[in-house]
């Protein structure tokens, strides 16, 4: 008895020591957009594969169809992700219909701080209601919309002098929306290199938020406001406000004296073509596409350098960037919530910000080396000071779409004013609103 | 032993089976050959018809699980057709089903009256025409919007060659006048060759003693073709345009490539529409009566028609 004791106690040890590793083992899902910053984050999960016995796959949605996809994952209840990398506009719905695991027990019992992040990007990724301490996400990727420059073009002496001649001012990095407009104008259509060039590619995309998000990049700047006080929904007076509406004008302006021709539905992939292919002095994009830029052999290096989405009235960048969630569906959520412990060490964090990925984290964002760490570094942090996003509100896609409506018809289709484009957008969000209850 | 349905299908059958059928009456047996078809249909057709005829008279979001559906009336009805939004989209698809369908009917009935011409080297003309057709409208709607491409685009080019205008300084697709004309354009190319199929089909049933006899009677062409060729391959051209009719009221997958509903609205069809209602804003309530309302249209205008394309046969 007493041996078989023994052996019984010696099975159970040798069971507590093996058995747990095994079960502990999990394929997990990582679902997010198809991009650069994805490729890095591939490469950086290896080591949690390493230290955890985890195993990672990865399902990766070309952009256009991402909102489409995973909302429609999470809206059926779908178990395909385990972890989702997901928009900051999914926030409120996310939180509100479920679909994300409330993270704040897990994040005090793992001494997880969101003071050790960026606070804008907390607010941004993390919290629902907005600025409150509920938590349903760990800022993943900061991000913000910016612009990117033909350095050399801009060093040209016959174009500085042209510039020069034509405007009466040295050419160099925007200070101003509008002086970023003159310099689009100046290069468009000019020959350089025996090529006809164009002034700049902005976003103009119908289908899902594009031709918002290169919107938002004039509004914000002119002081552009969703409500006049926040939390109340009150628009009228704010969204179309004289500033809203002469920086709507302004973008149609740009759109239409200073862009390729047949740029009329086109975002990120659209932006970098145009870029990479030599058409445009100037583009706008978003910073994680940055790194790849200057490393490309033909546009990059000493031909490109970057600058933050010009202040008008005041500064102002749209808003890019995710946070980690959790899906409330997956079978494997303590594994996912493993991923967001390891993902939330600052040494992964600084390695992440090497792999390309834009590190969220103060351990990283506040290094004395972050600024010259690549030529971007400076104005991604000075972006981010700045930072406005759009509606978070579980209604989103709602507000998105009927906002991507509006503007389109106005900025590109050439339909009413800006005054009526904005008055027809506060009546659009009202109705949506008035559906949910807020108004 | 009377010779029922039932007792001639027990001969055939193994006799564990044959037995149990053996009892049974003719319409027992019929029953029991259609009801799993009309299970299907109303499984994947009543069904969702009648739910979805529920679900327009109620508030529902599909994305909103834990919201509890309120019923609003004809709230929904009343907002879309008083939209006007809604009636530009219906406008737009009105431009592109009449003048699809007036090109189509108009060249491939021509090209199909080439083509029934004995020639030599007719076959290989016909494959090369019905190509179109054979591809993916995904497919089609990206190499399009690369020809229609201003910089580089091989439309542009041709249009300059031809009217010197300069290739860049217009845009097919990004122009307001002309992207409905651009969506025309691809849909014709792709699906006349259909139409020419039906009106070759058409011209080949004609009996040759026909024209004979008119040729005896000394009718000239002009008058055959009036008064043969055309009341006799009209019950087929009608077909033709009630199939792309109703093939060209959804429209989705072709324009949504080319210009995804846009420049602003422009091309926006209603099924763009009530897609982005339904799976984009998750408005299931107000798509499901959007759904409704283009429903009982198409099946209404299809009920007229098909009566008109009756009469037509039985002249």
């Amino acid at each position: 008895m007493k041996k078989m004791t023994s052996a019984a106690v010696g099975a159970a040890l040798m069971t507590s020591v093996s058995v747990p590793t095994m079960a502990m083992a999990e394929d997990l899902t990582l679902c997010w957009a198809a991009w650069d910053p994805a490729n890095a984050l591939v490469e950086l999960s290896k080591e949690f594969e390493a230290q955890s016995g985890h195993s990672m796959n990865f399902e990766f949605i070309p952009w256009p169809n991402f909102a489409d996809r995973m909302l429609n994952e999470l809206n059926s209840g779908g178990k395909l992700c385990d972890l989702l990398i997901g928009d900051s506009q999914w926030i409120g719905g996310g939180a509100e219909n479920g679909h994300y695991v409330k993270l704040n027990d897990f994040f005090d019992a793992e001494s997880i701080s969101m003071d050790d992040f960026a606070p804008a990007t907390v607010y941004a990724y993390s919290t629902w209601p907005k600025g409150t301490p509920n938590y349903y996400a760990l800022p993943a990727m900061g991000d913000a919309n910016g612009w990117f420059y033909r350095k050399d073009w801009f060093a040209d002496p016959e174009i500085q002098a042209a510039f020069k001649e034509a405007t009466g001012r040295d050419l160099g990095e925007p200070q101003s929306q509008k002086e970023m407009l003159e310099i689009a104008q100046f290069f468009q259509g000019r020959e350089i290199d025996g090529k006809t060039v164009y002034g700049a590619s902005i976003f103009t995309e119908r289908g899902s938020e594009g031709i918002t998000m290169g919107v938002t990049s004039a509004l914000y700047p002119w002081g552009f406001k969703y409500e006049n006080t926040p939390g109340s929904y009150d628009m009228e007076g704010a969204v179309n406000s004289p500033e809203a509406v002469e920086a709507l004008e302004f973008y149609k302006e740009f759109y239409e004296t200073a862009t390729p021709p047949g740029y009329t539905n086109s975002y990120m992939g659209e932006s970098l073509d145009a870029f990479k292919s030599g058409q445009v002095a100037m583009a706008m994009n978003w910073f994680a596409f940055f790194p790849g830029l200057y490393a490309d052999p033909n546009t990059g290096g000493d031909k490109i350098d970057f600058f933050v989405n010009p202040p008008q009235n005041q500064a102002g960048s749209t808003l890019g960037g995710q946070g980690i969630s959790v899906v409330a569906y997956s079978d494997k959520q303590d594994a996912a919530l493993e991923y967001i412990k390891w993902f939330a060490n600052p040494d992964v964090q600084a390695k992440w910000w090497e792999l390309g990925g834009y590190s969220a984290h103060n351990s990283v964002l506040n290094d004395p080396g972050f600024k010259d760490s690549a030529p971007f570094a400076g104005d991604f942090l000075e972006a981010m000071g700045a930072v406005q996003d759009f509606w978070q509100e579980p209604a989103y896609a709602e507000l998105l779409l009927a906002m991507q409506k509006r503007v389109h018809d106005y900025v590109v289709a050439d339909q009413g004013t800006a005054q009526e484009a904005l008055d027809k957008l506060i009546e659009d969000w009202t109705e949506v609103f008035e559906d949910e209850g807020k108004l | 032993m009377t010779d029922t349905i039932a007792n001639r299908a027990a001969k055939v059958t193994p006799q564990k089976v044959a037995r149990k059928i053996k009892g049974l009456s003719d319409r027992a047996i019929a029953w029991i050959f259609v009801a799993p078809t009309i299970f299907l249909l109303l499984a994947i057709n009543i069904f969702p018809l009648i739910w979805t005829i529920q679900l327009s008279f109620t508030n529902y979001k599909a994305n909103r699980l834990n919201r509890e559906p309120e019923f609003i009336g004809l709230r929904n009805y009343e907002r879309i057709l008083t939209d006007s939004d809604i009636w530009l989209n219906m406008q737009a698809t009105a431009h592109f089903l009449f003048w699809t369908i007036a090109l189509q009917v108009l060249i491939g009935f021509t090209l199909a009256w080439l083509i029934n011409k004995k020639f030599k080297g007719n076959d290989l003309w016909t494959t090369i025409i019905v190509l179109p057709m054979m591809l993916s409208p995904a497919v089609v709607g990206n190499f399009w919007k690369f020809l229609y491409q201003p910089q580089i685009g091989l439309f542009n080019y041709i249009i300059a060659f031809f009217t010197g205008k300069e290739p860049s300084s217009f845009e097919m697709l990004g122009s307001v006048q002309l992207a409905p004309w651009s969506i025309v354009i691809v849909d014709t190319w792709m699906w006349t060759p259909f139409v020419m199929l039906i009106c070759l089909a058409g011209l080949r049933s004609i009996p040759d003693y026909i024209y004979e006899a008119a040729e005896v009677d000394r009718a000239s062409k002009l008058r055959q073709f009036f008064t043969i060729t055309i009341p006799m391959v009209l019950p087929f051209l009608m077909l033709a345009v009630l199939f792309r009719g109703i093939e060209n009221f959804k429209m989705f997958d072709l324009v949504v490539q080319l210009t995804g509903g846009g420049p602003g609205s422009t091309t926006e069809l209603t099924s763009i529409n009530l897609k982005r209602e339904a799976f984009e804003k998750w408005r299931t309530g107000y798509a499901s009566a959007y759904a409704i309302i283009l429903f009982v249209t198409v099946f209404g205008l299809a009920s007229i028609y098909v009566k008109a394309l009756n009469k037509v046969k039985e002249r």
